[in-house]
């Protein structure tokens, strides 16, 4: 599996790991993410069109128009067999400037700050597009990643993959029976581990406002206090000025340290959560579409069995298709759960250690800073 | 002698304090040791070692101890001085070297003799050391301190049998000395006499015995430190080093001293003793509250005779520089700054003895204060304050020394509720903790309810609000909180509301006792220590509208008489804006700090239900290392809620409360300006009375009516009278608020800067609880996988 995937890997002409969105620029309403890829020394330039700096480095912009469009490309590859069974690597909801509350609850973590979570998340999806055995195949990929001229600007069909339409047809569904035992723990645990994560990741999100709350309200404070000073020279005056000056600067650094616990978090436990929330929702969606299939399958089956002998045969073949269709998603299903299941660990390992690691940074540092200010203080008495 | 009743502050040190105290000890006494062995094997090297030990008996030692005391630092003082003395030798007493013990019975019997004789003839290592001895008694007997004189007299009756006892000691000694080591050696001396007095005296014996088994014993071993040897032990130090930093610094001239000690102090003292001196120096000068209290001990005067002689050699002495006591005042003013200008006699003497008590009045704790020494601060406040005019600067600063010695503590805790539904009301525990003499017990405590603080408030800014005192203001009646409290809801709210209320009412209680006017009213004590207080029933309609209504009427009214009144006095009219800034800043923020809580709780709630999804997550995780992590995540954070919720308890209670008092306390100033605006329109409105009584008074001359001219007349001289008065009044009160006011902004700046220190500290704290915390995590989170 591990080689396949690095075979197949080396179709692209870029290296996923080397892949970044940098920037991300606002113009009006919509958002253009820089995105920059080394280019693998080994593969020649495909086409001129393909823009390469002098670094060896593609450098193209993108918006969230062209990341659908990928997304779409990577959908509808119907010539692949058991394409539905693959995990597709979640892509963030489109952002909105000025967004409403609503919409803004919908991005969740991504939608704080300047948008760098959201650059971050996006990274993410196209290192994973750009890792995954079976996506980086398709041309759209190498498109995205190395076209100078962008490729979503038209619109296209929106295919069977749409989530509007899935919902409608989820709580039909959603409760067959699966014939598979691991198919059927699969999705339970997905069910339960969906609404977890997302609970999780929404708390975790308003601890994060939170914090940033403070932050402000610090800064309040400290700035405040400074209306406190009072001019004059009497020497009372003049200590009770310090006092305040002092005090603000404490408020001041406090202000700093919540800021950067706030800004941690988002950026290290807060996005992995939010991937987690992402990659059960994708996971939920493969395993939705594989029961899908299943209920195809089965109804055929029974059409298959009442049909009239003169309709018996094309019934037949048309079963069978369905069958193997059937079987190459349940075995590429299979191997993407496993795979998810490691990655998604690794993901979240790596989230909680950083998390941990750049709390105790803060920590330290503001216990450091309380210690300077302590010890000013003890010096003014 | 004045200096004894200063003395008096016994150092009760915590247990910290005391092993600071006994190493620093230990160290004064090795050079103490090294001292008193010189003076065996030499006789010119000053023995400190028997000064000191001399102090220590005293201190322990009532009246009738006193004479032992007194013949000990008889002996040790004369010792030195009679080794110094040798070069000339003045007297009988002085007449052998220190070698021999002889000498030294003579000395001490002259010594003795000689305050008996006459107080002239105690010279200034004498009035040093009678001080020391004076300063000493007091302590354990505050009424004693004018005897110590006396007893030292009574001692000089006892020569015989003192001296007698003296030489064995010493005798005694120079074996031990020599058996022991050096270390020991100046400790067992100091034993050896007394044994050796207890022997003949016995009366004394048994209350000395004890204590000074317990000083051998203590001495040598700083750990044992009890009380007494504490005590003792601070006293040698202290001593010792005033001693010995009076010749170090007056050097030049022992003026005071006569023909006998004044040189060979000097020298002998000086460089063995420098190390103490500077010692006691530092410490003296870290404690100012310590010389305000020697001040006020001054100005108590116990012993008139002493004083008057001492005062004065020590001013013209001081004006030399040279005197030896002055010397370490002149010192420590210096360090101050404060104090030099204070040159009334009764400062100076005050000063010097402060430097004795600055090291033992820091480390004063509850423990147990000398009851002479609160005597003596109480007593200094009130006679400082008729000097106001040439000391109210003086005065001030000893004010505000004093307060900072916090010798009472008034705490209020457990709130309780009283009986059901809206009958109910709070009542809170008043514990008082105290080393005033003016109460009765170090500490007591009484149960109080709500509207007794109120109560205490009205009766408070009654009396003294219209003589321009700030009356420190109880929090507000607040009908929404105590409307839930009686409801019963045990809600986090009320909880809150009742800790809150808590805590201000004790912040108010202390501000009240910290100041020195308020503290003197007998309702306050009257309030800390009676039993059953009668219900101040006035105040239940004192609603939190009513209070407010109150406060917001007292800053109409000076609004308004600040357009009538013609300010002559700038300060004030810059005093009252920036009083009226400051208010308008303090409620902004106060709004800050309080959304500041408010979105700090909110995150400890937030904390807490990330806890409870981290922990829901962990259960429904197959991975087990993963599921085993965010199980501890959620332990974690769990954790974190309690320290976010600690957090916003302290904001809350380190600012939002603080703020919100110096709110109440903003208005209770602007109330002092309005009631000095009173006694302005009171004054003014006189003048015009008499203007008009003039007026008619050249009428009726005019009209040529002697029968009414009369009464006219009589009017006049009675308006005239008024008007003087109540001129005389307003300056009072204007006066007054203007202490009031510097008071004020000095307490606050110090207020802010220790709830700051407590606050960062906690902050600190917190964090390093956090770094725990995380650090525990980590390898959890870095096993998974």
């Amino acid at each position: 599996m591990m080689e396949e995937a690095k075979d197949e890997a080396s179709v692209l002409s870029v290296h996923g790991d080397d892949i970044k969105v940098t920037e991300v620029l606002k113009d009006g309403d919509t958002l253009t993410f820089l995105i920059i890829s080394k280019k693998d020394r080994h593969k020649p330039v495909v086409s001129p069109v393909f823009q390469l700096s002098g670094t060896g480095e593609y450098h193209v912009d993108r918006t969230y128009d062209d990341f659908e469009w990928l997304q779409q490309h990577l959908f509808a590859q119907e010539d692949v067999p058991g394409i539905q069974g693959v995990i597709f690597p979640p892509l963030p909801a489109k952002p909105q400037v000025n967004a409403s509350a609503k919409t803004m609850k919908q991005l969740g973590i991504l939608g704080l700050g300047e948008w760098q979570p959201y650059c971050k998340a996006m990274e993410t999806f196209l290192r994973q597009v750009a890792a995954h055995s079976v996506l980086c195949r398709n041309k759209a990929v190498e498109v995205f990643l190395t076209s100078s001229a962008p490729p979503g600007r038209q619109k296209i069909r929106k295919n069977i993959f749409n989530r509007l339409s899935q919902a409608v047809e989820e709580m039909r569904k959603e409760g067959h029976k699966d014939v598979d035992e691991f198919f059927q723990t699969e999705r339970d645990r997905n069910l339960v581990l969906t609404s977890c994560t997302k609970t999780a990741a929404e708390k975790f999100l308003d601890m994060v406002l939170t914090e940033q709350k403070i932050a402000v309200a610090c800064g309040h404070f400290s700035a405040a206090l400074h209306l406190l000073v009072e001019p004059g020279e009497d020497a009372d005056k003049q200590a009770f000025s310090r006092v305040c000056v002092k005090l603000s600067e404490v408020f001041e650094s406090m202000k700093k340290n919540m800021t950067s616990v706030a800004e941690n978090n988002m950026s290290t436990l807060g996005l992995g959560l939010d991937l987690e929330s992402r990659h059960q929702e994708a996971e939920k969606e493969m395993l939705f579409r594989r029961t899908c299939k299943l209920v195809e399958l089965e109804s055929t089956k029974r059409n298959a069995e009442k049909a009239k002998p003169v309709k018996k045969l094309a019934m037949e073949e048309v079963k069978k298709a369905a069958e193997t269709e059937f079987e190459h998603i349940c075995r590429v299903a299979k191997q993407e759960i496993t795979r998810f299941e490691k990655v998604r660990v690794e993901m979240l390992q790596q989230a909680l250690v950083q998390w941990c690691e750049k709390q105790l940074l803060t920590a330290k540092e503001s216990a450091d800073q309380f210690n300077k200010h302590l010890q000013v203080f003890g010096g003014m008495a | 002698m004045a200096t004894s009743s200063e003395r008096s502050p016994p150092p009760f040190p915590d247990s910290e304090d005391q092993d600071v105290l006994d190493s620093e000890e230990v160290g004064g006494r090795d050079s103490d040791e090294d001292d008193g062995e010189d003076l065996f094997m030499s006789a010119s090297s000053p023995p400190l070692i028997n000064t000191d030990s001399t102090p220590e008996p005293a201190s322990q030692l009532s009246d009738v101890l006193t004479k032992p005391p007194s013949d000990l630092m008889n002996d040790p003082l004369f010792e030195p001085i009679i080794s110094q003395t040798d070069d000339k030798p003045a007297g009988e007493a002085v007449s052998e070297p220190s070698d021999d013990f002889f000498d030294l019975i003579n000395n001490v019997t002259t010594e003795t003799t000689g305050p008996a004789v006459a107080e002239i003839s105690l010279d200034e290592p004498s009035d040093d050391f009678v001080d020391i001895l004076g300063s000493e008694t007091p302590k354990e007997e505050v009424v004693v301190a004018n005897v110590t004189v006396e007893a030292a007299a009574a001692e000089s009756e006892v020569p015989g049998g003192v001296t007698e006892p003296f030489t064995d000691g010493k005798t005694g000694n120079d074996a031990g000395l020599e058996a022991d080591e050096s270390s020991a050696a100046p400790i067992i001396d100091l034993s050896g006499d007394l044994s050796s007095n207890d022997a003949q005296q016995q009366p004394i014996s048994d209350k000395i015995a004890d204590p000074l088994v317990d000083l051998r014993s203590n001495a040598p071993l700083a750990a044992e430190a009890k009380k007494p040897s504490v005590a003792t032990m601070d006293l040698f130090e202290d001593e010792g080093s005033d001693l010995f930093a009076e010749p170090q610094q007056t050097k030049s001239a022992k003026q005071p001293q006569k023909s006998l000690f004044g040189e060979p102090d000097e020298d002998l003292f000086g460089e063995p003793l420098g190390a103490i001196a500077k010692k006691n120096t530092s410490k003296a000068q870290k404690e100012k509250s310590d010389t305000t209290k020697a001040a006020a001990a001054a100005a108590e005067g116990p012993q008139p005779a002493t004083k008057p002689l001492e005062p004065a050699d020590i001013f013209t002495e001081e004006a030399v520089t040279a005197p030896p006591s002055i010397s370490t005042t002149s010192t420590v003013n210096k360090t101050n700054g404060v104090n030099s200008e204070a040159d009334t006699d009764i400062f100076a003497e005050a000063t010097v003895e402060l430097s004795l008590d600055s090291p033992r009045t820091e480390r004063k704790t509850e423990v147990k204060p000398s009851a002479s020494a609160s005597t003596s601060l109480s007593a200094a406040a009130s006679i400082a304050k008729p000097q106001s005019a040439a000391l109210e600067e003086l005065e001030e600063e000893e004010e505000e020394e004093l307060e900072d010695k916090f010798d009472i503590f008034v705490s209020v805790k457990d709130p309780e509720k009283i009986g059901d539904g809206m009958n109910a009301y709070m009542a809170y525990k008043v514990s008082t903790q105290t080393t005033l003499s003016m109460f009765r017990n170090k500490t007591f405590t009484v149960r109080r309810r709500f509207s007794d603080f109120l109560g205490l408030y009205e009766k408070l800014s009654e009396k003294h609000g219209p003589n321009g005192f700030i009356v420190p203001p109880p929090p507000e009646k607040s009908l929404l909180g105590m409307t839930k409290v009686k409801v019963g809801k045990e809600d986090s709210s009320s909880a809150d509301f009742v800790e809150r209320r808590r805590g201000a009412l004790e912040r108010y209680l202390q501000r009240i006792v910290n100041h020195p006017s308020l503290l003197q009213d007998p309702d306050v004590r009257e309030f800390l220590e009676r039993e059953d207080l009668p219900r101040a029933v006035s105040t239940q309609a004192l609603s939190g509208a009513g209070f407010l209504k109150m406060i917001n009427k007292a800053t109409d009214a000076v609004s308004k008489m600040t357009i009538k009144m013609n300010e002559s006095d700038v300060w004030f009219e810059e005093k009252l804006q920036e009083v009226e800034s400051a208010d308008q800043q303090f409620r902004k923020i106060h709004a800050l700090v309080e959304s500041l809580v408010v979105h700090r709780k909110e995150l400890s709630t937030n904390t807490a239900s990330f806890a409870k999804s981290a922990a829901m997550l962990g259960s429904a995780e197959d991975n087990t290392a993963l599921s085993r992590a965010l199980s501890q995540l959620a332990e974690v954070e769990d954790k974190m809620e309690q320290l976010h919720q600690d957090q916003a308890a302290n904001d809350t209670f380190s600012f939002a409360e603080l703020i919100a008092d110096y709110i109440r306390l903003l208005g209770a100033v602007r109330g002092s300006f309005d009631h000095r605006m009173k006694a302005w329109q009171r004054w003014q409105d006189a003048q015009a009375m008499l203007q008009k009584k003039r007026e008619t008074e050249a009428k009726l001359l005019w009209a040529n009516k002697p029968d009414k001219l009369q009464l006219a007349k009589e009017e006049i001289a009675e308006w005239e009278a008024k008007v003087t008065q109540y001129e005389r009044d307003f300056e009072r009160v204007s006066a007054t608020v203007r202490k009031e006011v510097v008071r004020f902004e000095k307490e606050k700046t110090k207020n802010f800067k220790r709830q700051i220190i407590k606050y960062l500290e906690s902050q600190l704290q917190s964090q390093q609880q956090l770094i725990k915390y995380w650090e525990a995590f980590l390898p959890e989170a870095k096993a998974i996988a």
